[in-house]
């Protein structure tokens, strides 16, 4: 998993039915000191994320199983919301 | 999953079984912002897109999970069709 920022969302009226309901984010991956690094994707929202705050998100096909049993076709999903972390 | 702008289209008359019937779509990666980035990639449409509409490209494994693409030998499926990106100010 990795971290990333909220740092925008999407409206998509025509999409897989089992895309419907469901938020698309778009998240900008983050180093460790918070600064952006590699390039932004879109990923599900199984956590109820808003812009501007920051996630852990989980790549593949395991990105959907927050919504199982359906399957949703994605390869990037929000699992969880970032209180705060702390570099030892 | 990424943006992607669709900028043509892909005629194979021999292909694997499985892949007839299904649209291909050459498809340029883009940024939220909406400027290109990466490689151009070949991806299976099954929201109806057509060139110059920007898509929502979702790669790999999850791509077979796309409507109609079970058990396709596909690592790139077009699921959406974006009306809106909205991206906040300074990111």
């Amino acid at each position: 998993m990795q971290l990333a920022k909220v740092i925008g969302d999407i409206v998509a009226t025509r999409k897989d039915d089992n895309l419907s309901g469901i938020t698309l984010l778009v998240l900008q991956p983050i180093a460790a000191d918070g600064s952006a690094t590699g390039r932004a994707l879109v990923a599900v929202d199984a956590m109820g994320a808003g812009v501007g705050e920051t996630v852990f998100f989980v790549r593949g096909k395991e990105a959907s199983f927050p919504f199982h049993p359906t399957e949703v076709p994605t390869d990037a999903g929000v699992v969880g919301i970032v209180d705060h972390w702390d570099l030892g | 999953m990424i943006l992607a702008r669709i900028v043509g289209t892909v005629v194979a008359t021999r292909k694997d079984a499985r892949l007839v019937s299904n649209k291909l779509l050459v498809a340029r990666p883009m940024d939220p912002h909406g400027k290109a980035e990466g490689n151009y990639l070949v991806a299976v449409d099954t929201v109806d897109a057509g060139v110059g509409e920007t898509v929502l490209i979702v790669s790999g494994s999850s791509a077979r999970m796309a409507s109609g693409l079970k058990d396709c030998p596909v690592d790139a499926a077009i699921v959406g069709i974006i009306d809106h990106v909205e991206v906040a100010a300074g990111d």
